[in-house]
Formats: structure tokens, sequence, C-alpha cells
């Protein structure tokens, strides 16, 4: 292999990248070593199983891979801005919207989402840490050298070109030669397996872990919504892990599972992708409704409204999401009794989901509003998400699918429900959250500054978009005539997406602002809050809770403020177990990531000698013996009597 | 909220207005694209009545129930939820989705055959495959080909049997008939019938690599008098398409128009019947048309 087709070449764009990679990498080590701190980040966040510190570790891969999706959008929308544009050519702009939508879907909604577990749920649920905390930092380990993977691939031959669908045969050898989608099926596979574990932790976790008293339906909604996202991550993610097995032994070990000839089947792979894809899209939704539910009834200083029927709603939801991924593709000619079999069970999923939007409005009635940044969000989040819905039922017709099919209507559909329905949730559920994981909150001024941009901005981006999917304009075009008119709205588009990184932009200041000038908060409950995570000192201590608590009712943290009735007994503290660091998860993630790269471009020998590594430190794992730590009274006290010592 | 409801408002008149520049899909040609307009019209008026609603709630909620509005003392109630209230908005919403339903089947078997008041006429059978970035268009009954423009003759009913010499294409030419997937392995059909004659846009929608935006074709409805003249002139004119010349024709690239006065069907048959991907015999044909 030649240099010129190891390394991209030939755009200013990739040189600038790469100047910037090589100039991080220097950097962050210069940085390290002046600061004295590769002490402190390996003994703190590199081997840490802290749930806390994971989530915080996926937060911040998820705000810069939400940067790194947010420049491939804005490329696009540049591109696109005016006709006959000549900033990409068609092979660049095919990358960039491919990488665009793994990166938006993989590498930022679902880590943000599974970082936001890690805080919140053993807080909320009245656990120390997570069932299997060793696992959950292999978890993390795996996710983020599989984003690294997928991103080494805009310098190191070449991005994947085929979409974040990957459709065969487009993506198989002989129509994607480069090693782009080899890059696909192995950044994918091992990150997919990281988020798999995620799910098995998460499941057993609530399952086994819940504070005493805790049922079922006295669990918060947002521990319900991830209850059930990790059953959907169980049953979906095995699906997409065998898909992209066949898709790697298709591009390199000469398989046929997807060719157009000796019988093979374009269309398995497009099934395979959307049985995985379509629940997808409920593993990053139901989370988010999870959050708004904890944020209105929080804000709306009231109990959710029909619990039952939100718990319910969420299960009617889960099932459903397994029935009707032929909807991706009405087009493919199934004939009108599968088709109509797929619109109905799309259209069920409005069902469910209009009685959540129904409870939220009800959660605020007799409500005592107060509009907070988090709520801000969440409030917008209804009207917005719900054209999102609506314009779902409408694609989910199939005859009137046929002309609404791989156009921009679409985009504009599933921006519609996945901005206001995941991001606004993120970025919502960041603001609640914050104090408790820093002990202070994001300035509310530019916190609002910056959700009137993103608001504003996201309807001026995508709603244009509707129209121009009404007349005609498909989907992942990199160019257009002026002749066929879709100039203007497009520029409009751009104006919005302009606004959208100018509201990011001020998101990052308000969390680079809020560190140095705000001020620090002692109460461990700033918001006046309903359910357990809020009942910790802030930030919260390595171990939760100095003492478990007992819980009667839903909400019984609010209960507990309103009847100034404890929620532990009044015995001593006891020694509470802890689990070690460890740098095992790191080191096992270093090693999928050279076995990943070799892989890619076929390097058998170093690849075996990395799967030998990566093999390695699971069987040294199956012969340690670690029992973790205890941690004493003494520091115990000396711990709760510095975080709590203020307010006694 | 205003600038939402603007948007909509403004949004429903010009579409149902049909002013002087409607919108491509409402700006049909023929009956199948006609059936799937008013689909998408009906979808439109249900969709915007439920939207009223949630936004009128929401406003409500909003300006009554804001805690600057109420004084200090006041304590919101514990609601449990309300059977009623639950009963209501599942009902309502499964009516939508029936009525929904029902449509949605009655249209989807009439765009997946041909129109009724056509049914007695014998449909024009094309074939219309991609390669990267071209379409070829075959007439096994008049033996002529043609590449990236395709003429039908308005009034009678045209089958596109559709597939590929590469990756998955999507043939759509908005104001005649909804799209469909044209694969490799397997042969799929659009019905459709032109009732005005003009020049219409057709393209393949579904991404299929570099040029992929280059794939537009034009679709030219002719008189039944003008389609006859156009085919004998292309009899009398135009070369034949031999093998190789098609093999060339494969090749990746983007190309201008040509025609020819033979089909490549007869060295590269379409992949139905004993041809299909994955020999399914007589069965294949099941797929295309229920």
């Amino acid at each position: 292999m030649k240099w010129d087709e190891f390394f991209v070449t030939g755009e200013p764009m990739i040189y600038a990248a790469m100047v910037s990679i090589v100039l991080v990498s220097i950097a962050i080590p210069v940085g390290l070593t002046y600061f004295k701190k590769w002490g402190y980040l390996w003994r703190h966040w590199l081997t840490t199983v802290d749930h806390k510190k994971i989530g915080v570790m996926y937060i911040i891969a998820a705000l810069l891979m939400l940067f790194r999706g947010g420049v491939d959008a804005l490329l696009m929308r540049a591109q696109t801005a005016i006709p006959d544009n000549g900033l990409l050519d068609g092979q660049h702009y095919n990358e960039i919207f491919t990488t665009h939508g793994i990166i938006m879907i993989l590498f930022m909604a679902m880590p943000f989402i599974i970082g936001l577990m890690n805080v919140v749920i053993p807080l909320q649920i009245g656990a120390r840490d997570v069932a299997f905390p060793r696992l959950n930092a292999v978890s993390f380990w795996l996710f983020f050298f599989g984003a690294m993977l997928l991103n080494i691939s805009f310098v190191i031959g070449g991005s994947p070109d085929a979409g974040w669908t990957a459709y065969f045969p487009l993506a198989s050898v002989e129509f994607s030669p480069t090693v782009g989608n080899n890059y696909y099926s192995l950044a994918l596979q091992i990150a997919g397996i990281g988020t798999l574990m995620t799910g098995i932790n998460f499941l057993v976790t609530i399952l086994k872990m819940r504070a005493p008293g805790m049922k079922l339906m006295k669990m918060p909604m947002f521990t319900w919504s991830i209850l059930i996202t990790s059953i959907i991550i169980v049953f979906a993610f095995p699906v997409l892990t065998v898909a992209l097995a066949l898709m790697m032994l298709d591009r390199q070990f000469g398989t046929q599972f997807f060719a157009m000839q000796n019988g093979g089947m374009d269309m398995l792979w497009a099934n395979l992708f959307w049985v995985w894809g379509h629940p997808e899209v409920y593993i990053v939704i139901l989370p988010a409704f999870g959050i708004y539910s904890e944020i209105i009834a929080t804000f709306a200083k009231k109990n959710l409204y029909g619990y039952k029927s939100m718990v319910y709603s969420m299960v009617a939801i889960s099932l459903l999401s397994f029935l009707v991924w032929v909807h991706h593709f009405y087009t493919m000619g199934h004939g009108v009794m599968v088709n109509s079999v797929f619109s109905i069970t799309t259209m069920a999923i409005a069902i469910p989901t209009g009685v959540k939007i129904f409870n939220w409005l009800f959660t605020l009635r007799k409500g005592k509003i107060s509009f907070t940044t988090p709520m801000l969000y969440s409030l917008a989040f209804i009207p917005i998400f719900t054209i999102g819905g609506v314009t779902g039922v409408m694609l989910a017709m199939a005859s009137a699918d046929y002309q609404y099919h791989n156009t921009m209507f679409l985009v504009a559909h599933f921006h519609y429900v996945l901005i206001p329905g995941t991001v606004f949730a993120v970025i919502a559920g960041f603001h609640y959250w914050f104090p408790k994981l820093f002990g202070f909150k994001l300035n509310e001024r530019l916190g609002k500054w910056s959700f009137w941009f993103i608001a504003i901005s996201f309807n001026v981006t995508f709603f244009p978009l509707f129209i121009l999917g009404l007349n005609g304009m498909t989907r992942r075009m990199y160019t257009y005539s002026e002749s066929t008119g879709y100039g203007p709205l497009n520029m409009l588009s751009m104006v919005g997406a302009l606004g959208l990184t100018i509201g990011f932009i001020l998101l990052v200041y308000n969390i680079y602002w809020s560190t140095r000038y705000q001020p620090r908060e002692v109460t461990g409950d700033p918001w006046d809050a309903r359910s357990l995570e809020w009942s910790t000192p802030s930030p919260v201590p390595e171990y939760n809770f100095a003492k478990v608590p007992v819980i009667d009712t839903l909400d019984a943290f609010w209960y507990s403020k309103k009847e100034g009735k404890p929620l532990t007994d009044e015995d001593d503290y006891e020694p509470i177990h802890m689990p070690n660091n460890n740098g095992q998860p790191f080191i096992m993630g270093v090693f999928f990531f050279f076995f990943g790269f070799f892989m890619v471009f076929s390097w058998w020998i170093p690849a075996i000698i990395a799967g030998l590594f990566i093999l390695g430190t699971m069987a040294y794992r199956s012969f340690e013996k670690d029992h973790g730590h205890y941690i004493s009274v003494g520091e115990i006290e000396r711990t709760e009597n510095a975080l709590r010592g203020e307010k006694e | 909220m205003k600038k939402k409801w603007l948007l909509i408002s403004s949004f429903l008149v010009m579409i149902l207005s049909g002013c002087d520049n409607p919108l491509l899909i409402f700006d049909t040609k023929g009956p199948q694209a006609k059936t799937i307009s008013d689909t998408i019209i009906f979808s439109i008026i249900v969709m915007a009545v439920v939207l009223f609603v949630v936004y009128v709630l929401f406003t409500f909620m909003l300006v009554k129930y804001r805690a600057s509005k109420t004084d200090d003392e006041y304590e919101p109630p514990y609601e449990e939820g309300s059977k009623w209230l639950e009963i209501t908005w599942i009902t309502i919403p499964v009516i939508i989705v029936v009525i929904l339903s029902v449509v949605t089947v009655r249209s989807t078997i009439d765009v997946e055959s041909t129109p009724k008041a056509y049914a007695h006429e014998k449909p024009l059978i094309v074939y219309a495959s991609s390669s990267n970035w071209k379409w070829h268009f075959s007439y096994p009954e008049e033996g002529i080909e043609t590449v990236n423009y395709v003429n039908i003759p308005e009034d009678r009913p045209i089958e596109f049997k559709l597939y590929s010499y590469g990756p998955i294409t999507s043939l759509w030419i908005p104001q005649l008939a909804g799209q469909k997937y044209a694969m490799s392995d397997m042969v799929t059909t659009i019905h459709l019938v032109a009732d005005t004659p003009g020049s219409y846009m057709g393209k393949n929608s579904n991404f299929s690599g570099k040029d992929f935006a280059h794939m537009e074709f034009e679709a030219q409805v002719l008189t039944a008098k003008d389609y006859d003249e156009w085919v004998q002139d292309v009899k009398d004119t135009a070369p034949t398409l031999t093998e190789e010349e098609f093999t060339h024709l494969l090749e990746p690239g983007v190309l201008g128009r040509k025609t020819y006065s033979s089909t490549h069907l007869q060295f590269s048959p379409a992949p139905e019947g004993e041809h299909a991907g994955h020999h399914h015999g007589d069965d294949m044909d099941m797929h295309g048309e229920q």
C-alpha cells in the first residue's frame, strides 16, 4: 500500500484536520507533563470504576462528538445552501453525511444518554454503584475507542461513504473499494459490544440494586425508561453485531451474504439493519421521555400525572418498536399486504406516544411552573416533537410514503423527532443534573440565551426541509441545479444552521463561565426536586449514600422534605464496601483500538497479535482476585461532615 | 409559539389553495399521483387538528399555571391521574389510526395496480434498469431502448419493470406516481398513467454513490399519435444496441441521452422468472404485484 492510499490527500480541509489532530496529540501529553497531571489522569479517570466519573467521561466524549457531527452538518448545509455549489465534491459530501449520521446517532446521542444514566440511575435508586462496575468501565472504553477508530478514518484511509445505513450492494467492495466501510463495520462493532454490555449492566442494576422498599411501581420515571431501554438494547444490539460481522465477512473475507451474485441478498442487509435500527430510535428516545418526566414534574411542583399509564405506554412503545422496521423501505416492492401491516403497526405507536404527551400536559395543569433552563427545553419539546410525531404518522402511510421516501421531508421528520426528542432532553438533563455532579448550577441567563438560539434556529433550519421534500428534493444530493427552485429554502436552512451553531457555542461558553464564576451550591437539592439523587450532597461522595435510604413511596425524598422525616434510620455508619479502580478496561480498549485498526487494513498478523492481547486481558481478569476495599466509618464521618457540615 | 402557527398555517394554505406554483407532489399529472396527493392532503388536515388540540392545551397550561401568576402559598395538589381522561386520549387516537389505516390500505391497493378507469386497456411495459449513474429504458413491444430519457403515451396504462445493474436505486417521477426500488436480484413494478402531455422530471431518489445527484432523466408524455411517430422514427433511424455497446454503457459514469432500435433484454434479461437472483422461479412476480 502506498502512503497516499493510507493517508487521505488532496483537500485543504483534510490537511487542516491532520494538522489539528497532530497538534492536539502533541498538546495533550505536553500539557499533562507540564501540569504534572499524568498521575491524576490515570488514578482518577482512566482507571476509575465510579459510575459518576464514567458518566462524566461519556458526556465529555458526547459533547466533543456533537461538535464533530455539527461541523459535518454545517458543511452539508453550506454545500447545499446555493445551487451548483463547488465547496465539496460528491465523494467528500458522501463521506460527510455518512459520518454525520453515524456520529450523531451512535457517538453523540447514545453516549450522552448512557452518560446521564450512568450518573443518575444508581443515585436515583439508592445504590452505591452499578451492578458490574468494572464491566461498566469496559463499556465506556470500548465505546470511546470505537468512536476514535471511526474518527481517524477522516484522515487515514478515508471515511465510510455509503450512508449511515450502509445499504448493500453500495457498501460492498465492488462499489465502495476504499477501507471506509471497513471502519464502519469494525468501529461500530467495538462500540456496539460496549453498548450491549451497558444494557446488561443497567438491567441488572435496576432489577437487583434498588433501595429497600422501592418496588418497581415506585421507581422514578427516568429509571423506568432506562430499564425498558436496557431491555431493548439487549434484544436489538445482537442483531447489529451479527449484521456487522456478516458485512465484515463480505467485504474482507469474500463471503456473499449481501452480494449481487451467487444468491446474495442486498435486501437482507436492509432488513437486518433496520431490525436493529428502528429499536435504536427508541433506545435514544425513551430515556429522553424519562428525563422530561423528571424535569416537568420537578418544575411544575407536582407529581407526574398518570404514572401507571406512563409506564404502560413505554412498555407498549418498546414492544411495537420491534414490529415496524419495514416502514424504512416500503418502496422495496413487498406488495400491499406487508406494507399495510407495517403501516398499521407504525401508526399504532402514535397512540402510546400521545398518551405520554397528554400526561405531561396534565402534569402541568394546576402546577406552579417555573421556567428554568432545563424546563424551557422540556416545554419546547412538546410542541416541536409533536410536529415530528404527526409527520411520522403521515410517513407511516405506505402509499403516501412512495412520495416522501428518500426526500427532505423524511430528513425534516427525523430531525424533528431526534432533536427536540433526544438532543433537547440530554441538554435539559445536562443542565438539570449538572449541580449534582459539580456542586454549582450552570448560569441561567446564558442557559436561556442558548436555549432560545437553539429552539428558534432549529425550526428555521429544519422546517424548510418539509417543503423542499414535498417539492421533490431528495436527500443526500451533493448539488442541484438552479432551475429546481430549491435554492432559497436551502439558504434559509443554512441561516438556521448558523443560529444553531451560536446556540451550541453559548452552551459551551456557559460551562466555562459557570465553572469560573457561578456561586457554589451547598444544599445538594438546588431545584427543590423529588427523587433520591437530590438527597445526597453535591458533589456526590464516592460511595453515594453514607446510609442506604429506605423508601415507601414514589417521590419519597419530596415527602421526607415536606414531612420532615428522614429517609434513613438513625443508626451509626457502617463501613462501606466499594470496588477498586483498575486499569485493565482502558488497556483492553487500547488493544481493541489497534485490533480494529489492523483489521480495517486487513493487516492480519498485527491484528492476530492485538486479538491475542485482548484475550490475554480477559484471561488475566479470570485469574485475578480483587475483592474491593472498605471505606472506614471514620472516613465516612469526615466526608459527610465536610459536605454537609454547613447545614447542621 | 406564534411563529410556528404562522408557519404551519401558511404551509397549509400554500398547499390547499393550489396556488399558481404548487409543490411538485401536489402538481399531479396522472391518477396514481393524484391518489397519493389526496391521501397526503387528507392526512395533513387530520394531523393539523391533532396539532391544534395539543397546542391549545399547551398554551392554556403555560399561561394559566405559571409560578409568577400563582401566589407564594399555593401548593400544587397531588393528582394520581384520571381514568376517563386516559380513556379519552386512547380512544380518539385509536379512531384516528383506524381511519388513517383504511385510507392507507385502500390507496395502497389503488397505486399498486392499474387505475380502474384504464383497467380494460393493455398496459405498455417499459423495463427501466439503472447502472452507475444512468437509467436504461427498454420497450420490449416496440423493440427500442433509450438512455436517460423516457417517452410514454398519454392515457394508456404503463408498467415500469425496475431492476438494477448495481446499487439499489429508486425510480421516481413525482408528478406521475410514487417511487419504487430497483434492485439487482428481483424486478419491481410501478403502475402509472399520465393524463397530460408534457415533460416531467424523473430521477433516482435512492443514494447510489458518487454521481447519484446527476441521475435525473426526462419523462416525456406524448399524445398517442406523437408517440407512435416517435417509435417509428427511432426504429427507422437509431442504431441497434449490441452487447458490446451495452457493456460499454454499463461502465460507471454520467452519460447524455442515447437511443437504440433494439433492447438489451435479449442478451441481458431482467432478473425475473428463471433469471431471478434467488431462483424463485414463477413466484417472483408475486413480490412485485402483491
